[in-house]
């Protein structure tokens, strides 16, 4: 799949976003004025910023409001919703905290809960499709929800749940890698599933439609990079994981905290464009390709 | 609404016969031809005459080689468009509406005006049938010429998919596949046809029909014995030539 930067920064930033708002829903840290103010816009900016990122991605952005009307079936509209719900419920228990001083706790529960359901429906976007067997499995969701609490922890400054968060994110990536690999050649669709004609004999993709590529190669066929994927993994690994673990680990410092946020954050983006990079499409079978 | 009809009146779709398709690539042309006129937005092409030159197309035509455990390979065409699954996943994923299939005749259309672009549906469809048109920013799928097949202003041979219209092998058929006597499912029924990717459970309505077993070669050439074997080593004249020539 063709790893468009803007749903990379989308699905990172907001999952961070919505991440440290399910912490600061569920009350932690017991923030209030001034102090929350700084936890809610950061958090705010994160979650906005990234949705913002991801309608750059829509042909007709101004048309936007339209997905909210699908979300009996829709895994995308049913994400619009969960999001406008946090941000909502969300911006009124922060209202409560920085202005009046008082934690509406179900107000801040219903947000947590709502914060943790975006970053569930965006990833269920992803682990619905049959078509991406890398993706379309259990572990998706679990590696997104992972990163996401382990990440509005590490925001949160809540170092010790941090570190076990970080390390049980770290633990899901490497299955979600490993597991992934094997997806496309169980799901049983092979270049003779696709032109049935595995009965004649061996099937080579002899010509290709045309003699240009075509969006659907372009979107579904990307192949650039895919070289240099265990390389990566092993940074995004050490970046998303080990550093902000060792960092977290030393006697705490703020300097040393934003590095470990930083290098936490650079892992993740390494991680989530070799999400999209890596995985196969079954069209790209038509072609030859995967 | 993207939730799918439980069932549909009518199964409308193609069944290509891959046995006939020379691959001649007319289906390919006069689809576009039909489709950038008509229905919807038009389709576009990028750097048409340029290096890069590429397009939007609602139906491509592939090549295999297919080499058979014995004898020699075949190369079998495969035109490729929308199948109209019954299970489409292309309709259900789609977050505006815009994506639906129709419960009269089971054709999968896109409300272009409702439509924003987001691609999804074109990451659910196994088959490569829907591309995103790089002008107008909208999807762009076959809609198996709904503005023709019931367009009471065409002569009624014209009533037909602009493809099935085109081909001249005769090898793309037109028909309601849900009804078991209709010529295209008795088709269906004497060669064998298939869906194509069946584990990805989208019941496409649309069907190929197999290429038909190739017939052996003959054991022997019937002009062979008018043929002396080529000899190895020419004598006389021929050897003197062969020399010369070697030595010039
Ligand atoms: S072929 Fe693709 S676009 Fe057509 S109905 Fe099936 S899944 Fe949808
Ligand atoms: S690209 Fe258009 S038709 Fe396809 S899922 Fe998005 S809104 Fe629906």
């Amino acid at each position: 799949m063709h790893p468009a930067p803007s749903v990379i920064f989308f699905s990172v930033f907001s999952g961070l976003g919505f991440g440290l708002l399910a912490w600061l829903g569920l009350g932690i840290p017991a923030v209030t004025g001034f102090s929350a103010f700084a936890f809610f816009t950061i958090a705010y900016l994160l979650a906005v910023g990234g949705l913002i990122s991801s309608t750059f991605h829509l042909g007709h952005p101004e048309r936007a409001l339209k997905a909210f009307t699908q979300w009996r079936s829709s895994w995308l509209s049913r994400e619009a919703w969960c999001a406008v719900a946090a941000l909502v419920l969300m911006g009124i228990y922060g209202l409560g905290l920085v202005f009046f001083d008082s934690r509406w706790t179900l107000v801040g529960l219903l947000g947590a809960l709502f914060s943790l359901g975006t970053v569930f429906t965006t990833s269920m976007i992803y682990a619905q499709l049959k078509t991406v067997p890398r993706w379309h499995m259990p572990l998706t969701p679990l590696n997104f929800l992972s990163l996401s609490l382990a990440g509005g922890a590490l925001l949160a400054g809540q170092v010790q749940s941090a570190v076990v968060l970080i390390l049980i994110a770290a633990c899901l990536q490497i299955a979600t890698w490993l597991i992934g690999d094997k997806r496309l050649a169980q799901s049983g669709t092979t270049m003779a599933s696709a032109t049935q004609l595995g009965d004649v004999g061996t099937v080579r993709a002899f010509e290709p439609p045309h003699t240009g590529t075509n969006y659907l190669l372009r979107e579904f066929v990307h192949v650039i990079g895919r070289k240099h994927a265990s390389k990566l993994r092993i940074i995004a690994l050490i970046l998303m994981g080990i550093l902000p673990i060792v960092l977290l680990l030393l006697p705490f410092n703020h300097i040393i905290a934003v590095i470990a946020v930083l290098a936490h954050v650079a892992g993740v983006l390494t991680a989530r464009w070799l999400f999209f990079a890596q995985a196969e499409h079954v069209v790209g079978l038509y072609y030859g390709k995967r | 609404m993207t939730t799918l009809p439980q069932s549909t009146d009518k199964k409308l779709g193609l069944v290509i016969d891959l046995d006939t398709c020379v691959g001649c690539h007319a289906c390919v042309i006069s689809c576009k031809g039909w489709n950038t006129e008509n229905y919807g937005a038009p389709l576009s092409d990028q750097d048409p005459y340029g290096a890069d030159p590429s397009g939007t197309f609602l139906n491509r035509v592939h090549s295999y080689e297919v080499q058979p455990e014995q004898g020699a390979a075949q190369l079998i065409h495969f035109p490729k468009s929308c199948l109209h699954c019954e299970d489409a996943p292309c309709v259900t994923v789609c977050p505006t509406g815009a994506s639906y299939k129709r419960v009269e005749d089971g054709i999968v259309l896109v409300n272009e005006s409702d439509c924003i672009g987001c691609g999804l549906c074109a990451w659910a469809c196994p088959y490569g049938a829907r591309e995103m048109d790089q002008e107008e920013k909208v999807m762009k799928k076959c809609t198996l010429c709904v503005d023709r097949i019931y367009n009471e202003n065409l002569p009624k041979v014209d009533r037909v998919p602009s493809c099935v219209r085109t081909c001249p092998a005769g090898a793309r058929h037109f028909g309601d596949l849900g009804d078991p006597d209709s010529d295209v499912s008795q088709l269906v029924l004497e060669r064998g046809g298939v869906d194509l990717m069946p584990e990805q459970g989208t019941k496409p309505v649309n069907k190929y029909l197999p290429p038909r077993p190739k017939d052996a070669l003959p054991e022997f050439d019937v002009l062979a014995p008018f043929l002396e074997p080529v000899i190895a080593e020419p004598k006389g004249f021929l050897g003197w030539l062969d020399k010369a020539l070697e030595k010039i």
